[in-house]
């Protein structure tokens, strides 16, 4: 009898300690929301669709998110265009074709890359890719968005080549054994048979690259210019929501319309992270079921 | 003038990280001896990040003098310092612009009375890439620039290059005075690149060659061979003024501000005597080796 209570009393613990989380997560959309919503009585919604954002102003203060948005949307989408070829080129290599001994190389080098801190390798932007890119290009300056791309496509490639490597190991051997004996070459079946069978996995991967993309701060504040411009073109600079909150929230009066602005932002940005996980997660299930 | 300058400020790094891990020591065990006697014996000082090496500096020494007295300097930004102020969390605020009247407001309703005092002046120093040609520009030429009027540098005889504009995060105490005094409250350019460092800045502007940004005096003399410091005008008829130490102290070069202590009310016992040491010869000693320039 005393057994089973110390049995229950135990799974208890146990199911507080994992409830926790979730507890967390909602009082963090509490918080934002408890936060930010004064700002849709005054100044109202509206404010934050214009395009301007200055919010340290003697003439007017605007906190138009635009161009915020079109910021972070832009070096996301230039990471993601980096990171899928290097990610699943990689992920293929060392899954289907590295000799074992290169797979015991590759592999810490990919976990030490994934474990640098991201102030890190944005001083290695800052001082290295900074100047590379302006010389490259030929540009006045190189604190562009395309230098927040490369940056976060190094951060995010470790976490991409490591699950579309799981991805692709778990595709059943039967399937590339049947592709050879049909005659099909090595690099036919790796095409044809393995990555389109490993897909949904990749899918996933890239997905979860892409959160921790739009969600990185200090690396992208280092070496993308922060003016908050809409823009589409990859040598302008462009100011990110992450970059915003992380370089305003220090000196910003409590209760103020730009504190309540920033939070505002916070809020576009969690939905953002929050879908791209929910449908990661969804894909990921998905592929495990079949 | 350059090197000393140069080593001081390294000093002073060095000082602030020990300055740090001596306070996190001294945290364990501050608040018993916080309320041990009728003296404080615990002093916090939280505020400008501009200030944060000349104010651990001051600490540092003030300690040395009164052992026995611990004090904490913490950064933050100007107005982080103001709100620790009113909410009671400092006992000095350190700000590097003046208290704005919405924090006067709220002074006045949690019955705090900021008492404000003039420790140093800080210069800023416009810079721009040693291979400009350009030496000097008028107030209004600069306001031009940093509002985006302007945007090449052939409208200042030099070569037809766009400029590119370089400035410190709007959280900087920087940011809103140079906005004052320069732009005469307009807004900055929204293609102005806003930098997160001082450093950052230096070192953009020393590898872009058409670039322009401003920076605190000390810093810009500490990186004399990697930037250009420009000499400004007051308008077309004024001499053009490079800052020095002289030049900010006489008012001669207009970009130039004080830097304050705020305070609850008048000072007492040991936090009267922090101020005191702050504005004695030897606390002024400090503000020049710090790299900023004296108020007396």
């Amino acid at each position: 009898m005393k057994a089973i209570w110390k049995e229950k009393a135990v799974k208890l613990l146990l199911l507080s300690t994992a409830s926790t989380t979730i507890l967390i997560v909602i009082s963090i959309f509490v918080f934002l929301g408890k936060e930010a919503g004064p700002f849709v009585v005054e100044p109202g919604l509206k404010e934050l669709l214009s395009t301007r954002w200055m919010p340290v102003s003697f003439q007017k203060e605007s906190f138009g998110i635009l161009p915020l948005i079109t910021g972070s949307l832009l070096v996301t989408c230039l990471a993601a265009l980096l990171m899928v070829p290097f990610g699943i080129g990689a992920s293929v290599y060392i899954s289907e074709l590295a000799k074992p001994l290169e797979r015991e190389i590759l592999k810490p080098f990919i976990e030490i890359l994934a474990g640098i801190p991201s102030v890190v390798i944005g001083f290695f932007g800052f001082v290295v890719l900074v100047p590379l890119i302006k010389a490259c290009f030929r540009l006045s300056s190189g604190l562009t968005a395309l230098a927040g791309g490369i940056l976060l496509a190094i951060m995010a490639i470790p976490t991409v080549i490591s699950i579309s490597e799981d991805a692709i190991r778990s595709v059943p051997t039967s399937y590339k054994e049947a592709s050879l004996a049909l005659g099909a070459s090595k690099m036919q079946t790796i095409w044809k048979v393995t990555v389109p069978a490993a897909l949904p996995g990749i899918t996933a991967a890239i997905m979860l690259g892409i959160g921790r993309v739009i969600g990185e701060t200090m690396a992208v504040m280092m070496v993308t210019g922060n003016a908050a411009l809409i823009t589409a073109w990859p040598f302008d600079s462009v100011r990110t929501m992450t970059a915003t909150i992380a370089a305003e929230m220090g000196e910003v009066a409590f209760g103020s319309v730009h504190y309540r602005a920033l939070f505002c932002v916070g809020i576009v940005l969690l939905l953002a992270t929050f879908g791209l996980n929910v449908v990661a997660q969804k894909v990921l299930k998905k592929y495990r079921v079949a | 003038m350059s090197l000393k300058i140069r080593k001081n400020v390294k000093e002073a790094t060095v000082s602030t990280f020990l300055l740090a891990a001596i306070l996190v020591a001294a945290f364990g065990c501050a608040r018993r001896s916080d309320q041990a006697e009728g003296e404080k014996r615990f002093i916090t000082i939280k505020g400008s990040d501009t200030m944060v090496h000349l104010v651990s500096n001051w600490a540092q020494a003030f300690m040395q003098k009164n052992p026995g007295i611990e004090v904490s300097v913490t950064g933050g930004g100007s107005g982080t310092g103001i709100a620790a102020l009113l909410n009671g969390t400092t006992d000095i605020c350190a700000a590097s612009r003046k208290i704005k009247n919405n924090e006067l407001m709220l002074a006045i309703e949690k019955h705090i009375q900021p008492n404000e005092i003039a420790v140093a002046r800080d210069g800023i120093a416009v810079i721009v890439n040693p291979a400009n040609p350009v030496d000097e520009l008028t107030i209004e030429q600069l306001g031009k620039i940093f509002t985006g009027k302007s945007s090449r540098w052939s409208d200042f005889s030099g070569p037809d290059e766009k400029i590119i504009v370089l400035s410190r995060e709007s959280s900087s105490g920087t940011y809103v005075f140079f906005q004052e005094m320069v732009l005469k409250k307009q807004d900055y350019m929204t293609d102005a690149k806003l930098m997160p460092a001082t450093s950052t800045i230096i070192q953009s502007v020393s590898t872009d060659r058409w670039s322009i940004g401003y920076v605190g005096l000390g810093y810009a003399l500490a990186a004399k061979d990697k930037v250009k410091i420009l000499a400004i005008k007051a308008d077309e008829n004024s001499p053009a003024i490079l800052p020095s130490e002289q030049t900010v102290k006489s008012g001669q070069y207009i970009i130039s501000r004080p830097l304050y202590l705020y305070l609850n009310g008048q000072p007492k016992g040991t936090l009267k005597e922090f101020v005191d040491f702050c504005l004695s010869n030897e606390g002024q000693a400090i503000v020049q080796e710090t790299g900023y320039v004296v108020v007396k």
